[in-house]
């Protein structure tokens, strides 16, 4: 499992083929087409691809017109600015309305690395879980956006796809299928659960490796669909190992930990922690060392599944 | 036609105790133009492909709206009593979701004419002469949105999409020129690209012609700035700042409905 891919690449392709196989998807971008790679689309349909330009708001507006006429509209942007520059006409335009937008963008989280906070998209599934409607999905690696992105173009109404900037490494084979709403047991386990989404699924596993020789079975969870969340899933995890770890690149609050812990306080109380972006704006950085900073490492899973072992009593 | 939606508007602002009769007053003509002389719709079809697109942009205006499209055979003219009802069709703001013909949901204002670009280069992908008008207030102009659309418009030469801004000149808490001075407006549009049209908002032969002229312009969008007076036809609304967001009582909509026997 060496291999390593960046998810953005992935989506870029797939769109590719989608476009072949579907004349009704259009892409829009706001200037940054070489970067979330719709500018492999672009070559290829040029009727279809319009770049909006810096103009994340208007570029809502034209995606939620465009679906209303019957287009599978694909939108995309840097993760910072596809929630937080137009947030009211992503609610107004595309939330309330239902419409047919595939919102994906690129950039999530603090992997993002040197180009420092402005650029550091910590709150974005916070903002997009908020929205009713919306479906919201975080691939663990290249694979899994290749189908995310496909079952988005075939399932109608609102989603967002938060993927990131650097290669990553492949979770799955090619044999994997995406399922929406629906989280897949990475590995069994029966002493804790790490529930993790995006870049942090390899991490979870790797310290899953690292704990198995210390006798800790590690039960490693990824929740790629944060909403709708699988209830199911979670409450088989905290029944059958009694403790939970969320790990997330996002802020602790609004993102996968809390939509984990509603269900989990709901349904079956067990001992949590909670592994994410810490409550402040990160610096420049190489995008290892800041994961690093915040225990969004292997070795920070370690440590937080011990500490649960401990709890659990 | 004029003054059957004005009495709609003021009947069913009163009977809802609150709303926006002022600046949904000032677009009666515009209206009335557009749904009776202009616009080519099926109100047994509302979602018909080929139907030509009328989005209100400033969303407060709702009362308008449903006026227009229920004497259009949307809906029984009855229903519009129920407008701001609990489980009514007839909401507060424009509700693509709950009223048949509307085409957006706002309120939130500067987001209509995005979603205008939107359904025009839909149009041109799918080879369909339909077209897109989209009703802006002058306040509203004051979004930056607004000038992010109307950049895009330009420059993807969209030329079947017409913007018609409602220049009412008054705003919540004021003259637009006191407040957020947007004049002039009319070169603000021309410098972004747009062919330029001023009428007598409250003229229908002066609003058709421009509609009509505007079918004419071709590789550019159409802005028709619209000069028009708030709470217009009522006399002591007309201007009167407190009717943007306020219904009138019992006794001033019975005065109203009499200045419009």
């Amino acid at each position: 499992m060496a291999v390593e891919m960046s998810t953005r690449e992935a989506y870029g392709k797939t769109l590719v083929e989608l476009g072949k196989e579907n004349e009704n998807i259009v892409v829009l971008d706001a200037d940054l087409s070489r970067s979330t790679n719709t500018q492999l689309f672009a070559k290829e349909f040029p009727e279809r691809f319009f770049d909006c330009g810096i103009a994340e708001q208007n570029m809502m507006g034209i995606a939620a017109g465009l679906a209303a006429s019957g287009k599978t509209v694909f939108a995309s942007s840097f993760a910072v600015f596809a929630s937080g520059r137009c947030y009211d006409q992503v609610r107004m335009s595309i939330a309330q309305p239902r419409q047919n937008v595939k919102i994906v963008a690129s950039h999530g989280g603090i992997s993002v690395g040197e180009d420092g906070c402005s650029h550091h998209s910590i709150e974005d599934l916070a903002l997009y879980c908020s929205f009713p409607n919306f479906s919201v999905i975080v691939p663990a690696d290249a694979n899994e956006t290749a189908h995310a992105v496909r079952i988005a173009a075939a399932t109608y109404g609102p989603f967002y796809i938060r993927l990131s900037r650097p290669k990553t490494s492949v979770v799955f084979d090619d044999n994997y299928r995406f399922e929406l709403g629906k989280a897949v047991t990475m590995r069994g386990g029966w002493d804790v659960t790490v529930i993790a989404c995006g870049l942090m699924v390899h991490r979870a596993l790797l310290a899953a490796d690292a704990l198995a020789k210390q006798g800790i079975e590690l039960r490693v969870v990824n929740m790629s669909t944060l909403k709708p969340i699988d209830e199911e899933a979670i409450i088989g995890a905290a029944n059958e190992t009694g403790a939970i770890l969320c790990v997330e690149e996002h802020l602790q609050h609004g993102g996968l930990g809390s939509t984990v812990a509603q269900v989990v306080a709901k349904h079956q109380p067990v001992p949590m922690s909670f592994l994410a972006i810490k409550d402040y704006y990160s610096p420049s950085g190489k995008p290892n060392e800041l994961l690093e900073r915040h225990g969004l490492t292997s070795e920070g899973i370690e440590k937080e599944v011990r500490a649960l072992v401990g709890r659990k009593g | 036609m004029a003054k059957t939606l004005r009495r709609h508007i003021i009947r069913m602002t009163a009977k809802a105790g609150s709303g926006h009769p002022g600046g949904s007053l000032s677009a009666v003509e515009i209206l009335t133009a557009l749904f009776f002389n202009h616009l080519r719709y099926d109100p047994r079809n509302p979602r018909w492909t080929d139907r030509d697109r009328f989005v209100l942009s400033k969303g407060h205006a709702a009362p308008l709206l449903y006026s227009a499209l229920a004497e259009a055979g949307y809906f029984a003219t009855e229903e519009l009593l129920t407008l701001r009802q609990l489980d009514s069709r007839l909401q507060g703001h424009a509700d693509m979701t709950a009223t048949p013909g509307v085409e957006l949901s706002t309120g939130s204002l500067g987001q209509g004419l995005s979603f205008g670009i939107g359904i025009a280069i839909a149009a041109r992908l799918d080879r369909r002469d339909y077209r897109v008008y989209v009703l802006v207030g002058d306040g509203e102009c004051e979004e930056g949105q607004v000038w992010e659309a109307a950049m895009a418009a330009a420059h993807f030469k969209v030329d079947n999409i017409v913007a018609i801004i409602d220049r009412n000149q008054q705003q919540i808490d004021g003259w637009t020129y006191e407040i957020m001075n947007s004049e002039p407006l009319d070169e603000k549009w021309r410098s972004f690209g747009w062919h330029v049209i001023e009428v007598n908002g409250h003229d229908p032969a002066q609003i058709l012609a421009a509609l009509e002229e505007a079918k004419t312009v071709k590789g550019k969008p159409t802005a028709i700035i619209a000069h028009t007076t708030k709470g217009k036809g009522v006399s002591f609304m007309e201007n009167n700042l407190e009717f943007h967001g306020r219904a009138p009582t019992a006794d001033e909509a019975e005065q109203a409905l009499k200045e419009l026997e």
